[in-house]
């Protein structure tokens, strides 16, 4: 039987990168497929080119044996390929129907073509368990029903092989465990699945076979059952990796910040964080696990006094912060410096040189200037001193913000905060869009950190990480936390229930 | 009031709104497929002036409208060229039309009739005559166009693409659909009803063009189109409600009203603007755009 997709030496520039280079992939009708490697390794340019988002400079696919010429979404289509993009292709102000149909109305007035949508909905419902209200707006669908709408669009359009990129990313592990079943049912039908992922967990859990790539070319394509997620990960990074980092037993000092009572509401008045009481003590990390979107970045935010809160204490090494001490300047002022979640918006300015972005927030320090002036030699210095340090690649203090890669932009801002030698740290998501090879170097600092007598407050999403750093972990559902639990005393089943909301059982 | 007095408002309340009607609706063609349109001024304008042109030149006033609705749809693709095909800030793009528009007409039209910019004054068949209860054609076009847009954008093929593509063009991209071919036709909408506008002003209610006599309409007609939420049907009542107002402010000029005496005309003549501002600044709530308006489609990695 020949193999469900063929892609025989694709080659792809953008200007001077080279995205994808001779790579070739086979895909075995009926198996899931995993497809790992780093940011930038050329997965996603790949899965563009096999969905027609983009053109190959060069080489040849084929589908089920048979070479096609895929030049637009449309031929994919029609060449049985669906794909669900890691952000949906969904239009938010239209009911699950519309979305369905755009693109396969079944004539110019809606009407008789909805009948059909309606029916075949119903059936691949019921095959596949996909249980949705087809009349609901898909705007006010939870993030995992938007994804079930996603692939309802793709099996409607007849898809025999399935793309899904990066899918897991914005589910409860719940919500995962569900679309994973769906997979092996959609499996169990003869259909393709070829997954796109960073979290070498889930290759694990769900694939028959993983290819990996590597600054554009395939490296390897190995047997799930034959292989090892240290395995795996040497062959994404080129070098052996620590997945998980090597921590001591700490007890923890005084606590340094403590809320309670604390409320946020966000700019458009709704309430975001609810009555929330924490304590950071010297020397631990605290982890915020949660499905984004539940108040975590909210928090973070008026922690670091970039938001007041409406209601509710802060304490900073015990002494009482008032009012008109709630602000970003203030908290920086006192020792609690931030690593902001999203580090293009607020953690430095992309169009900004290094050495620029290096000192926000900092520019009244002495030593970097006179008076109102900057000293720009000064400036470049410091930076070249904590790029070596923080192995910053490359090492160039000139070379604009946006110029850097994820993990890179990261270091820089970590080595910003962490080098004003902050009595609290707060950090949200310090390893998103990052390199397996920098993630292991980010938790070393914050260990680091933490062994030093740092207080860290952790906001992240992978869930991976909370439970490798935090020595504590508290979990947010919708603005309240609804747990807390000892690193070692859990497990992701137990947080993840705790994450969506289940009361906790423990208490 | 007498009832005769408030039927004579209301007619002529129907009279003003129908320009504001069709270029309101020229307006939500156009952003809910996600370009935005502040040239709609500079589209009825440059229509208004090719319509009592070519009427005056030709006699006929159906010559007129084809030639304003011409005018328009050529500014319409250049905005389109401009915002789809070269991905340009929209605003710009816009604020160029408007100021092309009314620096053309007047250059050209003092250049042909050496009037100040006039065209020569329109009789007999060079003007729209009423055709039914005492309006003409144009009247009922834009009426009709109402429903039209309504059926087409909730109830055809055509229409769910459009409004998908003013929600996000990357989910129509991916859907195998044209996200150009689609935002080009609504463009071309855009500016078919700007000239049906246009021609109105110039052919239908007055009896030639002068300088600028748009005055302010295509902007009028935007605010209407966010008041009315970009909705047709609301579209209707919010241009029919800036109509009522101009009518009433044409009533009101010149009559001591009790208590407050002679308002000065000027200050009657702000208020269809005043009100504008008040309705939109609070009554109506949050008016929310489509979410891809003005924003150019570029495929991301």
């Amino acid at each position: 039987m020949s193999p469900a997709i063929e892609l025989i030496d694709i080659n792809k520039s953008f200007g001077d990168v080279h995205a994808n280079r001779n790579v070739n992939l086979s895909v075995a009708r009926g198996t899931i497929h995993g497809i790992v490697g780093e940011n930038g390794a050329g997965k996603s340019t790949l899965m563009s080119i096999l969905y027609g988002f983009y053109t190959a400079d060069s080489g040849e696919i084929r589908v089920n044996g048979r070479p096609v010429a895929i030049h637009s979404s449309n031929d994919a289509i029609t060449a049985g390929i669906g794909m669900v993009h890691q952000h949906f292709m969904l239009v938010e102000p239209l009911t699950v129907v519309e979305n369905v149909m755009l693109g396969a109305e079944g004539g110019t007035f809606l009407r008789a073509g909805e009948a059909k949508v309606r029916a075949e909905l119903g059936r691949l419902s019921r095959d596949y368990g996909l249980d949705i209200d087809v009349d609901a707006t898909v705007g006010e669908l939870s993030v995992g029903l938007q994804q079930r709408v996603e692939i309802l669009k793709a099996l409607y359009r007849g898809a025999d092989i399935l793309i899904l990129d990066e899918p897991t990313a914005v589910l409860t592990p719940p919500e995962a465990d569900a679309l994973f079943t769906l997979l092996k049912a959609l499996k169990e039908q003869g259909k393709t699945v070829i997954l796109i992922t960073h979290k070498l967990r889930e290759i694990m859990a769900i694939t028959d076979r993983v290819s990996v790539m590597r600054r554009g070319e395939m490296v390897a394509t190995v047997e799930t059952a034959e292989t090892s997620p240290p395995q795996l990960a040497e062959l994404m990074v080129g070098r052996r990796v620590l997945l998980r980092v090597e921590k001591a037993e700490r007890a923890p000092g005084a606590p340094l910040l403590q809320v309670e009572n604390f409320s946020v509401i966000d700019s458009r008045g709704v309430l975001r964080v609810s009555n929330v009481a924490l304590t950071v003590h010297a020397g631990e990390i605290v982890g915020i696990a949660g499905v984004a979107g539940n108040g975590q970045s909210e928090l973070l935010e008026a922690l670091a006094g970039m938001r007041r809160p409406v209601l509710g204490t802060m304490r900073f090494e015990g002494r009482e912060i008032g009012f008109d001490e709630h602000n970003p300047h203030r908290m920086r002022q006192l020792g609690l410096l931030h690593v902001p979640e999203d580090r293009l918006r607020m953690g430095l300015v992309p169009a900004f040189q290094a050495f620029e972005s290096a000192v926000l927030g900092f520019s009244d320090d002495p030593k970097l200037g006179h008076g109102p002036l900057l000293d720009h030699d000064a400036m470049i210095e410091d930076l070249k001193a904590k790029m070596a340090h923080y192995d910053v690649r490359p090492p160039n203090p000139r070379l604009k913000s946006s110029k850097f890669s994820g993990g890179n932009q990261q270091k820089i801002v970590l080595a910003r905060e962490i080098e004003r030698n902050p009595r609290v740290l707060l950090v949200g998501q310090p390893t998103r869009g990052v390199d397996i090879g920098a993630i292991e170097f980010i938790h070393r600092r914050l260990i680091a950190l933490r062994d030093a007598g740092v207080g860290i407050l952790l906001v992240s999403v992978e869930l991976d990480e909370i439970m490798n750093l935090s020595d504590r972990i508290l979990t947010m559902c919708g603005g309240q936390i609804t747990g807390e639990r000892k690193a070692d005393e859990t497990d992701e089943q137990d947080l993840g229930l705790l994450m969506a909301g289940v009361t906790d059982r423990a208490a | 009031m007498e009832f005769s007095t408030i039927y004579a408002v209301l007619d002529s309340a129907l009279r003003l709104s129908i320009p504001l009607l069709a270029a309101c609706l020229a307006g939500l063609w156009s952003e809910r497929s996600g370009v935005v349109d502040i040239g709609l001024e500079g589209k009825m304008l440059v229509a208004a002036f090719a319509a009592a042109a070519a009427a005056h030149a030709f006699g006929s006033a159906w010559i007129g409208l084809m030639a304003g609705i011409g005018a328009a749809v050529a500014f319409s693709l250049i905005h389109g060229f401009a915002s789809i095909s070269q991905r340009g800030n929209q605003i710009v793009s816009g604020v160029a039309i408007n100021l092309l528009a009314a620096g053309l007409t007047a250059i050209v039209g003092n250049a042909w009739y050496g009037q100040g910019g006039r065209t020569p004054p329109l009789e007999g068949a060079e003007r729209f005559q009423d055709a039914l209860f005492g309006h003409s054609a144009p009247v009922y076009f834009a009426l009709l166009a109402v429903p039209v847009t309504w059926f087409v954008l909730a109830r055809t093929r055509f229409g769910l693409r459009l409004r998908a593509v003013g929600e996000n063009p990357a989910a129509v991209d991916t859907a195998g659909i044209s996200v150009t071919g689609l935002r080009y036709s609504a463009v071309v909408i855009c500016g078919v009803l700007c000239g049906l506008a246009g021609t109105y002003l110039s052919v239908g209610q007055s009896a030639g063009f002068l300088n600028n006599m748009t005055a302010g309409k295509g902007f009028i007609a935007l605010a209407a189109l966010i008041f009315a939420k970009w909705r047709a049907w609301p579209a209707l009542g919010a241009c029919f409600l800036f109509g009522l107002l101009d009518a009433v402010a044409i009533r009101l000029q010149g009559i001591a009203l009790p208590g407050i005496g002679e308002v000065p005309v000027q200050a009657i003549q702000a208020l269809p603007y005043l009100m504008t501002i008040i309705l939109l600044a609070g009554v109506i709530g949050t008016a929310i755009p489509p979410r891809a308006s003005g924003v150019p489609y570029v495929k991301e990695r």
